[in-house]
C-alpha cells in the first residue's frame, strides 16, 4: 500500500514537474519582426537582434533549467504593413514563434497586435510610435514598450513651455498618421501649459528634401520654439536648413518631436546642440544603463539605441513571466506580465499598465550637448529634467482602450 | 503684411532657383546622355548620391575639404560612369528599352546598397565650406551665402554645357554622332569614344549636384531616389534629349513648386506631375522637344 501511495505521489510529481516544462515546441521561441535593411534598420534592425540574443543568452546563464530552451529568429518586414501581417502569421502559425517584439514601424505594429490578438500569442511592441497600440487599438495579447506619441509630445511640451520659458512655438509635421497625431499632441502639452502658436502647425509633404519655405516662416515670426514633428532623414533636413538659415543665431530654439541617436550621428552632434527632445532612456544615462551599453557595443560594434535596449529588457521581462507562469501560454504568460511593476538598465519605476498594457517609466527630457563636451563618441545627451513614470503617459483616465476579457 | 507676404515670395522664388540648380544638372546630364546613347538612365539619382558620398568620403579618409571635392568628386564620379558605360551600358545599345530600365536600376540598387553596407542607412553629416556659411544681404532680405553659390554653380555650369555642345567643334563632333553614327564614322571619328566620353561627362554632372547638394540636405543612401523622380518629370516637360528644355524646366519648375509650397503646401510636389500629365496631352513632345519630334 505504502508503495503504491509512493509510487502515486512520484507520478503527481512528475507530472507536475513536467508540467513546469511544459512549453510548445520544447522550447521557447522568440521571434523578432522588424525592418532589417530598410530606413528603420540603424534603430532597430540587426542590433535589435543582437540585444534580443544577449538578452536570451544572459537569462539562460541565470536560470539553468531553461539552458539550451530559448531561442530567437528575425524576420524582415520591410517596412510594409502587409508583409508584417503574414510574417506574423507565418512566424506564430509556422515557425512555432511563441512571442514576437519589436516592428519599430507604427503600420506593422498594429499589423502584427490584429494577428496577436487572434492566435493569442504575445506581442510585445518596442519602438512604435503610434498611441492606438494602448488605446483604440489595444488587445489582450499586445503590449506597448519604450514611448509613443502621447510621451514624447507632453514631456517636450511642458519641459519647454514652462522650464525654459519658451512660450510662442511655430509647428511644422509631416503629412501622415504619426506627424498629424505627434503634433496635435505637442500643441496640446504646449497650450496646457500656457505656451502659445504663434501661426497654426503647418503639414509638409512626406518625404520631402526642401523645408526652406517653413524655416523662413519661422524667421519671419520671430517664435521663442520651432518645433519640428519630422523622423529621419526628413528631420535631417530640417535641422540642416534651420541652421544655415540661421535661426538658432536669431534665438529660435529648436524642439524635436522624435528623436533618434542615428540621426545626430547622420548631421553630427553640433548641428543638433541645443535641440530638445525625449527619450525614455539613453545609453550613458546612470550605471546600470552604460555597463550594460558597454556589453552590448562590445558585442555589436556599435552603441546601443533606446529601441534596442527596449529589446532586451522587453525579451528579459517575457522570459521571467514565463518563468513564474511555468508555461509559455499566451494566456498564462499575459497575466503574468499584467500589472508587473520592476526596474531594470532600462526602466526605472517602470510598471506594465494592466488597464491598457503599456510600460510605465520615468522619461528623460535631454538636450543635445556640444561635441566639445562629449565625453567619447556618441556621448550626445545632457538630461534636462526628469518626467516621473506616472507622469509621463496618457492618464488611464484619458485612455481609449477596452480590453476585451 | 502684404509687404511681408511678397517679400516671402520674393525669397521663396531664390529657394525655387536652388531646387531648381539640382533639378538643372541632373536633366541636363540625362538629356545629354539620352540624346547621344538613347538611353534613359535610371542610374542618375544614385550617382547623384555617390556624389555626395565621394565628397564626405575624401573628407574622411584624405582630410579633403568641400573645395578641392568639389573638382574631385564629380571627377570620380565621372570616371565610374565611364567604367559602367564600358562594362555594362555599352552593351544595351542594341537590345530592346526594356533591358535598359532592368541594367539601369539594378545598377541603382547596387551603388545604393554599396554605400549603405560602408556607410549605414542612417547617411553622414556634410558641413558648408567656411567661407561660404553665414547669410548675404540681397536687398530684400538676407539669404543663406551657400545657396547663392549653388545657384550660381549650377547657372555656369548649364550655361558653358549648352556653349560647348551648340557653339564649338567638340559639341558638333558629339551631336553628329547623335545624328548619324554611321556616316561620323565615315569621317574617321571614333564614335564609340565619344559616347563612352558623353556618359562619363552626364555622370560627372550627376556627381558634381551631389557634392553641391550634400551640405544642404540630408546625405543618405536614398538622398537620390526621391529627386530622380522629380528630375524624369523635368526631363519630360522640358523635352527628352533637350538639352536647354532640361535646363530651363529645371529652373522653372523649381521655382514653381516653391510657389506652390508658400502658397499651398499640400499641393506643391503634386503641381509638377499635373503640369507633366498637361505637357503629355498637350505637347507630348515637351515645351522644348521640337527638334526630337521629327
Amino acid at each position: 500500500m505504502t508503495t503504491m501511495r509512493n509510487a502515486l505521489a512520484l507520478c503527481v510529481l512528475l507530472a507536475a514537474t513536467a508540467a513546469g516544462a511544459q512549453y510548445s515546441g520544447g522550447g521557447i521561441k522568440l521571434g523578432l519582426l522588424t525592418d532589417m535593411n530598410g530606413v528603420y534598420s540603424a534603430i532597430s534592425g540587426p542590433g535589435s537582434l543582437k540585444a534580443a540574443e544577449m538578452a536570451a543568452a544572459d537569462f539562460m546563464k541565470a536560470n539553468k533549467d531553461f539552458a539550451g530552451k530559448v531561442t530567437v529568429t528575425a524576420v524582415d518586414h520591410q517596412n510594409k504593413a502587409d508583409i508584417a501581417s503574414n510574417k506574423a502569421s507565418e512566424m506564430f502559425d509556422r515557425m512555432d514563434v511563441d512571442a514576437i517584439f519589436d516592428t519599430v514601424n507604427s503600420a506593422c505594429a498594429l499589423a502584427t497586435a490584429a494577428i496577436a490578438a487572434q492566435r493569442h500569442k504575445v506581442f510585445i511592441d518596442t519602438g512604435a510610435g503610434t498611441s492606438e497600440l494602448t488605446n483604440e487599438k489595444c488587445n489582450k495579447f499586445t503590449f506597448h514598450y519604450a514611448y509613443d506619441n502621447y510621451m514624447l509630445a507632453n514631456g517636450t511640451g511642458t519641459t519647454i513651455t514652462t522650464k525654459q520659458g519658451g512660450k510662442t512655438w511655430y509647428m511644422i509635421y509631416p503629412n501622415y498618421a504619426f506627424g498629424q497625431n505627434l503634433e496635435r499632441q505637442m500643441r496640446a502639452a504646449v497650450e496646457k501649459n500656457g505656451g502659445k502658436l504663434v501661426a497654426p502647425s503647418e503639414a509638409t509633404p512626406f518625404p520631402n528634401t526642401d523645408f526652406s519655405s517653413y524655416i523662413l516662416k519661422a524667421q519671419s515670426l520671430k517664435p521663442q520654439v520651432f518645433g519640428t514633428m519630422q523622423a529621419g532623414a526628413d528631420l535631417v533636413n530640417v535641422v540642416k536648413q534651420y541652421n544655415e538659415f540661421g535661426l538658432k543665431k536669431q534665438n529660435v530654439g529648436l524642439a524635436i518631436g522624435l528623436l533618434f541617436e542615428s540621426d545626430v550621428a547622420a548631421l553630427g552632434q553640433d548641428a543638433f546642440q541645443g535641440a530638445v527632445a525625449t527619450v525614455p532612456w539613453f545609453w550613458n544615462l546612470d550605471k546600470a544603463a552604460t555597463d550594460w551599453s558597454r556589453k552590448f557595443e562590445k558585442a555589436f560594434g556599435k552603441k546601443p539605441t533606446f529601441d534596442q535596449a527596449a529589446v532586451y529588457s522587453a525579451v528579459t521581462q517575457y522570459l521571467e513571466a514565463v518563468k513564474r507562469a511555468k508555461t509559455d501560454d499566451g494566456e498564462k504568460v499575459v497575466a503574468q506580465l499584467e500589472g508587473h511593476k520592476f526596474n531594470d538598465f532600462f526602466a526605472r519605476n517602470g510598471e506594465i499598465r494592466k488597464q491598457d498594457h503599456g510600460l510605465i517609466l520615468d522619461v528623460y527630457q535631454v538636450q543635445v550637448k556640444p561635441k566639445s563636451e562629449a565625453k567619447e563618441d556618441g556621448d550626445y545627451y545632457k538630461e534636462i529634467n526628469k518626467t516621473s513614470a506616472d507622469q509621463a503617459f496618457t492618464p488611464l483616465a484619458e485612455s481609449k482602450c477596452k480590453m476585451a476579457p | 503684411m502684404q509687404d511681408g507676404s511678397v517679400t516671402l515670395l520674393f525669397i521663396q522664388i531664390f529657394n525655387g532657383l536652388v531646387n531648381g540648380a539640382f533639378y538643372a544638372l541632373l536633366s541636363l546630364g540625362l538629356a545629354v546622355i539620352f540624346g547621344m546613347l538613347r538611353i534613359v538612365n535610371f542610374a542618375h539619382g544614385a550617382l547623384y548620391m555617390l556624389g555626395a558620398f565621394t565628397a564626405y568620403a575624401l573628407g574622411e579618409r584624405f582630410g579633403l575639404g568641400f573645395w578641392p571635392s568639389l573638382l574631385l568628386a564629380p571627377l570620380l564620379v565621372g570616371l565610374f560612369g565611364v567604367l559602367l558605360e564600358r562594362s555594362m551600358i555599352r552593351r544595351l545599345y542594341d537590345l530592346p528599352a526594356s533591358y535598359n530600365l532592368l541594367l539601369t536600376f539594378g545598377i541603382t540598387l547596387l551603388i545604393q546598397d554599396g554605400v549603405r553596407l560602408i556607410y549605414g542607412i542612417s547617411g553622414a553629416p556634410y558641413a558648408p565650406p567656411g567661407q561660404l556659411t553665414g547669410a548675404t544681404n540681397l536687398g530684400f532680405v538676407m539669404f543663406p551665402t551657400y545657396r547663392l553659390f549653388a545657384i550660381v554653380i549650377s547657372v555656369l555650369i548649364c550655361g558653358l554645357t549648352w556653349f560647348v555642345i551648340e557653339r564649338t567643334r567638340v559639341g558638333a563632333v558629339v551631336r553628329a554622332c547623335t545624328e548619324n553614327p554611321t556616316i561620323t564614322r565615315a569621317f574617321g571619328i571614333d564614335v564609340s569614344l565619344w559616347v563612352t566620353a558623353v556618359f562619363g561627362f552626364g555622370a560627372a554632372l550627376a556627381g558634381l549636384a551631389g557634392v553641391l547638394a550634400a551640405p544642404i540636405y540630408s546625405v543618405d543612401p536614398l538622398m537620390g531616389s526621391e529627386l530622380i523622380i522629380t528630375t524624369f518629370a523635368v526631363v519630360v516637360i522640358g523635352g527628352l534629349g533637350s538639352i536647354l528644355g532640361s535646363v530651363v524646366t529645371g529652373y522653372a519648375v523649381g521655382v514653381l513648386v516653391a510657389i506652390g509650397s508658400a502658397l499651398y503646401p499640400p499641393i506643391a510636389n503634386t503641381l509638377i506631375f499635373i503640369l507633366m500629365a498637361l505637357v503629355l496631352l498637350l505637347r507630348p513632345s515637351g515645351l522644348f522637344g521640337l527638334q526630337e519630334a521629327r
